[in-house]
């Protein structure tokens, strides 16, 4: 009766901590302004399935790939077992599953046994690609600190899940051998039959009911923890993935997104026969492009928050590859912080983020009147959105179909078109296009070439 | 296309020529041939001439939105007073531009690019290969374009072109939807690079002399020039050329 209530206490808890994370981390997505990216339902539901569900893209880099989907399926089968706990856990019950699915209970225990030893093996593989063989990609300037601390971190507790599990199915193993009360016969599980007796075996009965019960506590206990972290941390691919994969935009990865409000001011400027607006010219100089979260699609964020830091991106950047300050990963990680921290702050419900000019009216803060001074160019330095060459080649290697590039190109769009900085550079190749029709300013005419070729068959 | 229009006629398809195929004495090579194919495979073809300008795309990927709209809304406005329905360009960026940003503006046209439009008039007989041409046997390699490969998903099309040619096609560590950029996308042809340990089409045309191939195939104008500075710095522009699918083309059917 006590551990129905410790259980039960305990998972209200962990939903009452964990609900307004995610409720957070929700409202930070919708910072951003509205997009519609699916146009093609079917096609969205077709990627999800492929792309997030089969994890297609994961395998362009096969080693990781077979490590990862050990990992992965592991943790999606190993869901029964969970909701098992949960209904032993709230109705005092002990393997519910097994009265109600005989034999196959245990093809299913054994099978989550077979995988857990392979995510076993996984997560070995993956400390030592991070700790001891330091694969490049995961030791990049924007790696350091926390950002490496929160991969290892994830890892840890995969290893205490398995511990957890181990304990527990390979203890209730031995004490069914041994006929223990409560604990009914399941047939024998595929690894912790073997593992149990050699781990557990001659231990008392009392032990072995500590230990089972000990590794039930850590796997349930461990998975609380799990959801809370989950929020603060980069493993939030695990959920977002899939919503990502299924709001990818749809069009051709070359096409830019449109500015209607640009080309509206063009065609106006065009027509000779529209009026000169004045009222157009009283108004507040309009921002164009991004300089902060809320100016970005809301799926540049959703990108952000659902990106688990691989690194792909930047190991595949042409830029980031040549020694440039680039790097594809950082600029999401860094709208993911930015986001988080106008979230914490608007949270705060401080008026000193409230924009100076909108503090008299006494309103509340909220996200329509928040200014703190600062950007996204706080995070982000002009270097690195100078260097990409819209290769796309970070959009072709994301596994979860995150565009790093289309927040580059807003960026790009703020200086240039809000600031009027930008690299001088260009200014002769705008000039040029602008009054010449060309990206050089070259006073021949446009088919010279041609006119060079007919004189010489002549 | 002036004179197709005071004539009455209609032509197959308009051919964009585009800034680097008008003016860069290099690009200008790669549309003489490509013309000369056009010719050969008797396609009644127009350019616009003086009335073509810059698609806008530089302007647009550094940023500049406004000198970007003002280009695209002046080509739309010419190329849908001939009523052009299908054009073909040499140029990849010229290609995604109008192909995928112009619709939107109100420019909707079948649009090709000429390594595509090769291999149909291959596939229609319209232009043969020789087989055992001056490539025969040769090592060659493939470098894709951003906006041909990524951008658009076109890999085979080329490929399927050079394979006529009975070439010894060598492709690069990273190639197809994994192939390396030139460094000249973005804008970036037209500044300098930002700091680093070396530049973007110096690393490729390294990894393209690894192969061992005489030949370095481009289907862009800005990836032969930057393709081609990168084999200077490697002190290679003597040993391996660099040419683009057209002149492949041209000089052996």
């Amino acid at each position: 009766m006590i551990q129905i209530i410790a259980f039960a206490v305990l998972t209200i808890a962990t939903f009452a901590i964990a609900a307004p994370k995610y409720l957070k981390i929700r409202r930070n997505i919708l910072l951003g302004q509205d997009e519609e990216t699916v146009v093609d339902k079917g096609l969205a539901i077709r990627n999800t399935i492929l792309i997030a569900l089969g994890q297609k893209k994961m395998f362009k880099r096969f080693i990781p790939a077979i490590f990862h989907l050990f990992i992965y399926v592991a943790f999606l089968f190993t869901q029964i077992e969970l909701i098992e706990i949960f209904i032993d856990g709230f109705f005092g019950q002990h393997r519910f599953f097994s009265q109600a699915l005989g034999g196959f209970y245990t093809v299913i225990i054994s099978t989550i046994e077979i995988l857990s030893l392979l995510a076993f093996v996984g997560t070995l593989v993956f400390l030592s690609r991070r700790n001891l063989i330091k694969v490049p990609r995961f030791h990049k300037p924007e790696m350091e600190g926390w950002p490496k601390l929160d991969g290892n971190i994830i890892l840890y507790l995969e290893l205490v899940l398995l511990i957890g599990i181990t304990c527990m199915n390979g203890a209730d193993q031995v004490l069914q051998g041994m006929g223990a009360e409560h604990y009914t016969d399941t047939g024998n599980f595929a690894v912790t039959s073997w593992l149990g007796p050699a781990l557990f075996g001659g231990l008392s009965e009392g032990t072995l009911i500590g230990i089972e019960r000990f590794g039930w506590w850590l796997h349930i206990l461990t998975v609380f923890a799990f959801i809370n972290y989950l929020p603060i941390s980069k493993h939030l691919h695990i959920f977002l993935a899939f919503p990502n994969v299924y709001y990818a935009r749809q069009t051709a990865a070359g096409k830019m997104v449109n500015m209607p409000e640009v080309e509206k001011e063009v065609r106006s400027m065009m027509d000779p026969d529209a009026a000169f607006d004045e009222s157009a010219m009283e108004e507040e100089l309009p921002i164009f492009g991004s300089s902060d979260v809320q100016q970005l699609s809301w799926k540049n964020i959703m990108d952000a928050y659902s990106c688990t830091e691989c690194g792909r991106c930047t190991s595949v950047c042409p830029a980031n590859q040549t020694g440039k300050k680039l790097s594809p990963r950082k600029i999401l990680m860094d709208i993911r912080d930015r986001a988080t921290e106008i979230g914490e702050k608007l949270d705060s419900g401080d008026k000193q983020y409230i924009a100076e000019d909108k503090r008299e009216s006494g309103e509340d803060l909220s996200a329509i009147n928040f200014n703190d001074g600062k950007n996204l160019f706080d995070y982000i330095t002009r270097e690195e959105i100078h260097a990409c060459t819209t290769c796309n080649a970070c959009v072709e290697a994301c596994p979860i179909l995150i565009n790093p590039l289309d927040p580059i190109l807003r960026l790009r769009r703020y200086e240039i078109l809000t600031e009027s900085a930008g690299p001088s550079d260009w200014t002769p190749m705008f000039t040029s296009v602008e009054n010449s029709g060309s990206v050089w300013a070259i006073s021949d005419d446009r088919d010279k070439w041609r006119d060079e070729l007919l004189a010489k068959e002549d | 296309m002036s004179e197709y229009a005071a004539e009455g006629k209609t032509p197959e398809v308009l051919f964009w020529v585009g800034c680097a195929g008008s003016y860069d004495a290099r690009a200008q090579k790669v549309t003489v041939a490509f013309t000369k194919i056009l010719n050969e495979a008797d396609v009644k073809f127009a350019i616009l001439g003086k009335e073509e300008a810059c698609t806008g795309d530089p302007a647009r990927r550094a940023g500049n939105e406004f000198v970007f709209q003002m280009s695209a809304l002046q080509n739309i406005e010419v190329l849908n007073m001939y009523n052009v329905k299908k054009i073909v360009t040499t140029c990849p960026h010229c290609f995604n531009i109008i192909k995928n940003e112009y619709p939107e503006l109100g420019g909707t046209y079948e649009v090709v690019h000429h390594t595509e439009f090769l291999q149909g008039l291959i596939n229609d007989g319209r232009i043969k290969l020789k087989g055992g041409g001056e490539f025969a046997g040769k090592k060659i390699t493939y470098h894709d374009s951003c906006y041909i490969g990524r951008a658009n998903g076109i890999y085979d099309a080329p490929r399927s072109v050079l394979a006529g040619l009975d070439a010894d096609l060598t492709e690069m560590q990273r190639a197809g939807s994994k192939g390396l950029c030139c460094g000249a996308g973005g804008a970036q042809m037209f500044k300098e690079d930002e700091p680093g340990d070396t530049s973007i089409n110096v690393e490729r045309a390294g990894e393209a002399i690894g192969t061992g191939a005489k030949v370095v195939v481009a289907n862009c104008p800005f990836c032969i020039t930057m393709l081609s500075d990168g084999m200077k710095a490697h002190n290679k522009e003597e040993d391996v050329m660099v040419y683009d699918l057209a002149e492949m083309v041209v000089n052996n059917m």
